[in-house]
């Protein structure tokens, strides 16, 4: 039972920006399509009179007031990455 | 354009809510201008571990949105992921509404010109999140790196999508006024382009008349309204000019250069979109229950759309004036406060013309904002200028002159009038004693009107005018002068 190809499974990898060899795609295949078929066994439920869950259920956390409050380490968030120039989060170029 | 062709543009505007802190999380959302990440927290920046917690005052302004534009509201819509890799994305993912937006089915009245308005449908409105923003120059100066700024991650935008209703370049550029006059009415945001606060992205298509849709093209990188509007024009004379050849159309993105005043493709590393939305685990659904809508209802100022109407059967303003005075809120306002103190039926078209002609003149031409010039002639001292011609008392001419030293030294207009010798006259006593004079006066001219030569009346109201230094009222002169000669 293969319900992903690995072709699927390469272009998952590459949209989470993931670089893997065919040993892993092979692998990643296999875990994936069990897990598909177990999603596929709960489809077969009879769900019709279930709401639709987009979250689950928890103590809804109170509305939060529109009011500012600084965070008082800013700069120590820019200094936990890998690169940084000034104030900036520095990354590879964007743009061509 | 070509008769035969028609343009098909839906055009999708992100705004930003005019919140002070930002969508999920407590940082200020007055970061424009400010230092670099400056405005940033662990929720913002994705780090791991932290929960949102969604902004109370953002449904708020969202709600009167989508109620401002008429549209439907969900009770209960679902906060989705939208996943892609950015750096100005620090979660990977931006949260947003997919399946089930907050507000779907509005309409938008955009007046084009003088015509009568036309309606505008609105596919749907959700709310999301920001992203950060980057920079790839210092200067004149190209980085061959990247810098990102967080200050803007996180500030909640509602995106307000058409439909495929505007037809051409000018209702595009139309409808964009209509939604920051009616956004910026709402209070639901300053709409301010130059801070990013209103952002353009428009589909166009073309089709000849009756076809089905053609393959459509998004056209992004529009910084102002005139751009959409070059941007659309551009872009439809192109894809008519490879129709026409039989070539296709390719469904793409492509960006607007304004220097070049051309659309070009968009290069791009990305592969076609796939976000793979999914519902966000960490957010409860979005609640909008009905008390909410309903408080926000009535929290709803008097729309532009309804205010021009009143303005034109109420005030009696042309529709053009109209058009002119309820641009602003501002505007609006005042006007309605100077209406309050003349009479609406008879004087307020007058003061509705010397506003729109007079003082916004003075404004552009001074390049003044309005509050300043509100400051300086306040809506009592234009009421009274304008009972002041509505009385007969001073000359169109004249209210205007009056009009433009209120605006110089901000003085009342009875008192510029006193020092210009008081105005037109209309005591009848008075008149009547130049009247007699003037008749007195001109012995040969009474003889002629005497005789029937009617014409010959102007010399005598032209003498009564001169006895009178030039105050008198010369309707009611030539009334007087009338009776007094009648057999
Ligand atoms: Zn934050």
């Amino acid at each position: 039972m293969s319900s992903i190809s690995p072709e699927e499974v390469a272009k998952i990898a590459k949209l989470a920006r993931l670089k893997l060899s065919q040993d892993e795609i092979a692998l990643y295949q296999r875990q994936m399509s069990r897990i598909l078929d177990s999603m596929a066994k709960l489809r077969q439920l009879d769900t019709q009179a279930v709401p639709p869950t987009a979250s689950v259920p928890w103590i809804e956390p109170s509305p939060r007031e529109d009011e500012p409050a600084a965070f008082s380490n800013a700069s120590a968030l820019v200094a936990l990455a890998p690169e940084r120039e000034g104030p900036y989060f520095k990354v590879r170029k964007v743009i061509e | 354009m070509s008769a035969t062709w028609e343009m098909i543009c839906g055009l999708e505007v992100h705004v930003q809510l005019a919140t002070r802190s930002k969508l999920f999380c407590s940082c200020a959302t007055d970061g424009f201008g400010a230092s670099p990440n400056s405005r940033i927290c662990p929720v913002c920046t994705g780090q791991p571990g932290v929960l949102p917690v969604l902004n109370d005052g953002a449904t708020k302004l969202a709600v009167k949105a989508a109620l401002a534009l008429g549209c439907e509201i969900r009770e209960e819509s679902i906060f989705a992921r939208k996943n892609y890799f950015y750096p100005d994305l620090p979660k990977a993912y931006q949260i947003s509404q997919y399946e089930k937006p907050l507000a779907e089915n509005g309409s938008l009245a955009v007046a084009v010109k003088d015509a009568p308005s036309k309606t505008v449908g609105l596919q749907r409105i959700h709310i999301e999140e920001d992203a950060g923003k980057l920079l790839h120059a210092i200067g004149s100066e190209d980085l061959d790196y990247s810098l990102v700024d967080f200050n803007r991650a996180g500030i909640p935008l509602v995106e307000i999508v058409s439909k495929p209703d505007i037809r051409s370049p000018h209702e595009a550029y139309a409808y964009l006024q209509a939604l920051k006059e009616i956004l910026q009415f709402a209070g639901v945001s300053h709409c301010d382009m130059e801070k990013g606060e209103m952002r353009v992205d428009a589909n166009i298509s073309m089709r000849r008349a009756g076809e089905p849709f053609g393959t459509r093209v998004e056209i992004k990188n529009l910084n102002s309204f005139k751009a959409v509007r070059d941007a659309l024009d551009y872009e439809g004379r192109r894809q008519i000019a490879a129709l026409e050849k039989g070539e296709r159309i390719i469904q793409e993105t492509r960006l607007w250069d304004a220097d070049v005043q051309a659309t070009a493709p968009m290069r791009t590393k990305e592969e076609a979109h796939d976000y793979r939305y999914f519902p966000d685990p960490d957010l409860p659904p979005l609640h909008a229950p009905r008390s909410l809508v309903e408080a926000m209802r009535r929290e709803l100022p008097e729309l532009p759309e309804a205010r021009r109407r009143r303005f034109i059967e109420d005030y009696g303003l042309s529709v053009s004036i109209a058009n002119v005075l309820t641009g602003s809120r501002e505007l609006a306002d005042y006007v309605d406060a100077v209406a309050e103190i003349t009479n609406p039926a008879t004087a307020t078209p007058t003061a509705g013309n010397l506003i729109a002609t007079v003082l916004l003149g003075f404004l552009s031409e001074r390049s003044l904002d309005l509050s300043r010039v509100i400051g300086r002639v306040t809506p009592e001292s234009l009421g009274k200028l304008t009972l002041l011609i509505a009385d007969g008392r001073i000359s169109k001419t004249m209210s205007k002159e009056i009009l433009a030293e209120m605006l110089n030294s901000g003085r009342d207009p009875e008192e510029i009038l006193k020092e210009r010798g008081g105005g037109q006259v209309l005591d009848e006593a008075q008149l009547a004693q130049w009247v007699r004079a003037a008749i007195d006066q001109s012995p040969k001219a009474v003889a002629d009107v005497k005789s029937g030569k009617e014409r010959a009346i102007g010399a005598i109201v032209g003498a009564a005018m001169k006895l009178s230094q030039g105050k008198a009222n010369p309707t009611i002169l030539n009334k007087l002068i009338k009776e007094e000669l009648a057999p």
